[in-house]
């Protein structure tokens, strides 16, 4: 097991729109190191929950603190910069950036030469500027993308837009990184590579992982916890085996095939 | 390497646009040009720098706005005080005008920038309409009749002022500042999730995008002897926004060259005073059906020349930016 300094805290997390309980009394602890699953039938309010910790919007009852910091009503690049980045369920990125340019912008609050050193292109724009670009290129030599980095990101395939995605993600430094549905339109070979992909990432930067999935396969292979939510409650939590076996979630999500 | 070959791109750029300088200086002053070429040149580098201005607004950070004859009309209004009733130098004049338009794109950034797409253009809009109402109403500055002013701008000035302008927004928009509005652009919630503090950098590219639009205000108030609250009216707000659209959306040389080919135009089709709007009309529809993305997309007149040798290369160590 892990250390057990708990990373991220949610606690009765919820938010309403309007007359709708979107997410209510939600309870959640990342540990350092951790590789987390959430899963739920559509609607169950995953998405809303990544949201709510990015800062998209804002939860209206519970608190969530990562690191010993309370990060409600921070506004999103706030949070980023406190060490939670994500990706999305649909790919954003920037499509008319290149793939390098891409990668820079995570690189962005690391800047420090200043808009008017950029104008007058004082010595620290150039020093600033060389930083950004030789830490971009090395970061997709990582991510084997630097033979498309001057492509741009939209006329790169699928699944290149996926890996492109998580390095930009990854380039911002977090410490707990949020993948919404990374498996989504994959076949099972990219799926197997984004497994391994996850896994080797997970080792090399230290990281925290909470991970959106609908596909059984790949929650339950590398997941070392699962959150169920199902009508924004989470209905339950525990090890693969445990949810898997769990009543409430083979009502609730996997129906009756599962038995 | 890569910085090497754009600073000396960077000085070629300057030689050429010297050598412009002179040459037209030449011709001026030896009154080669008649008075009226003159005039039409003038009001084409006047015509540029606002579509520079406003392609760091709606080409580069995305933010749709058309109130920017607004902000001209805060240049002009403000460098013409300085002069006619202050009795300051020109110079300071222009600046003032362009800090005066710079603060006026602040008040409406702020609260304006919060809003996305058409409202913010119908929010931009309203504000160009209140500065047009306003200055009719305000007896300081000539009401309806408006303002004459002396004849001050010269070519040096119309030139260095065109030449600052490009090389500010085209520095601005080739740092990571710039990649952070096009990062707006493209897409605001992953841009919010970068890291980028989005509200501040789309304030940012409205209050420098405002600024040159004061100083095009100011350039424009000391060349036509008078100035008049209907010369800023939304159609002039409509013509700046046609230059950056149909020069293509993200293509600073775009913006330019559009604005140098519509000015030709409307200049040559005064001729035609019945037939003018109904010529200009038909060829913003046609260039706009054959060139649905403007005259060059989001390309740069640069990216032409850097093309060949991206291929002959393979990948290109000086072909990252995207821009500019």
């Amino acid at each position: 097991m892990t250390t057990r300094t708990p990373l991220l805290k949610a606690e009765h997390v919820g938010i309403q729109f309007g007359g709708l309980k979107a997410l209510s009394d939600v309870n959640m602890e990342l540990n350092k190191g951790e590789l987390v699953g959430l899963i739920g039938p559509n609607g169950a309010g995953k998405t809303t929950f990544f949201n709510l910790l990015t800062g998209v919007y804002e939860p209206t009852e519970g608190s969530i603190v990562l690191d010993n910091e309370k990060l409600n009503g921070l506004p999103p690049y706030k949070i980023t910069r406190k060490g939670i980045s994500r990706t999305f369920q649909n790919i954003r990125l920037f499509g008319e950036l290149s793939v390098l340019d891409n990668v820079k912008v995570a690189y962005h609050s690391l800047a420090r030469h200043s808009i008017l050193s950029s104008i007058f292109r004082l010595p620290s724009h150039f020093s600033g500027e060389k930083e950004i670009e030789e830490k971009a290129v090395e970061f997709l030599k990582i991510f084997k993308l630097e033979h498309v980095m001057d492509e741009k990101a939209k006329n790169l395939p699928y699944g290149q837009q996926r890996r492109l995605e998580i390095a930009r993600a990854l380039a911002a430094h977090p410490k707990l990184l949020l993948l919404d549905e990374p498996a989504a339109g994959m076949n099972p070979q990219e799926t197997k590579e984004l497994m391994s992909l996850i896994a080797f990432i997970r080792e090399k930067f230290d990281l925290t992982i909470l991970l959106i999935e609908h596909d059984m396969s790949l929650v339950m292979g590398i997941c070392e916890r699962i959150y169920v939510l199902d009508h924004g409650q989470l209905i339950a939590h525990g090890t693969p085996e445990e949810v898997r076996n769990n009543p409430k979630v083979i009502e609730a999500y996997l129906g009756e095939e599962v038995s | 390497m890569a910085t090497l070959k754009r600073t000396i791109g960077f000085w070629i750029s300057i030689v050429l646009a010297l050598i412009l300088f002179v040459v037209v200086q030449v011709l001026i002053s030896g009154e080669i040009l008649n008075s009226f070429y003159v005039n039409t040149l003038f009001f084409m580098v006047i015509n540029i720098i606002l579509a520079v201005s406003l392609h760091l607004i709606i080409g580069i950070t995305g933010q749709f706005s058309i109130g920017h004859a607004g902000f001209f009309a805060v240049g002009a209004y403000a460098s013409a005080i300085m002069t006619m009733k202050l009795q300051m130098p020109f110079a300071l004049a222009l600046l003032v005008g362009g800090v005066a338009a710079a603060v006026a794109g602040l008040l409406i950034g702020i609260p304006s920038l919060r809003l996305k797409g058409d409202y913010l253009a119908i929010a931009t809009l309203g504000f160009g309409e209140i500065v047009r109402i306003s200055l009719l109403n305000i007896e300081y500055v000539g009401g309806a009749s408006g303002m004459t002013v002396t004849h001050l701008t010269t070519w040096p000035w119309v030139f260095a002022c065109l030449l600052i302008t490009i090389i500010v927004i085209a520095n601005f928009t080739n740092s990571t500042h710039g990649r952070a509005c096009i990062s707006i652009r493209e897409d605001e919630i992953a841009a919010d999730s970068m890291g980028i503090n989005t509200t501040y950098y789309k304030v940012v590219a409205f209050v420098i995008g405002s600024f040159f639009a004061g100083i095009a205000g100011g350039l424009y108030a000391h060349h036509f002897y008078i100035i008049q609250p209907t010369n800023f009216g939304f159609l002039k707000s409509f013509d700046i926004l046609i230059f950056v659209v149909l020069g293509g959306l993200g293509s600073m040389s775009g913006a330019v060259i559009a604005a140098i080919l519509l000015t030709i135009v409307s200049t040559f089709l005064q001729d035609y005073p019945e037939t003018r709007m109904i010529i200009y009309s038909i060829i913003l529809i046609l260039v706009m059906l054959y060139r649905p993305k403007g005259l060059l997309g989001t390309k740069e007149v640069t990216s032409f020349f850097k093309l060949r040798r991206a291929v002959q290369g393979g990948i290109g160590n000086d072909n990252k930016n995207t821009v500019a």
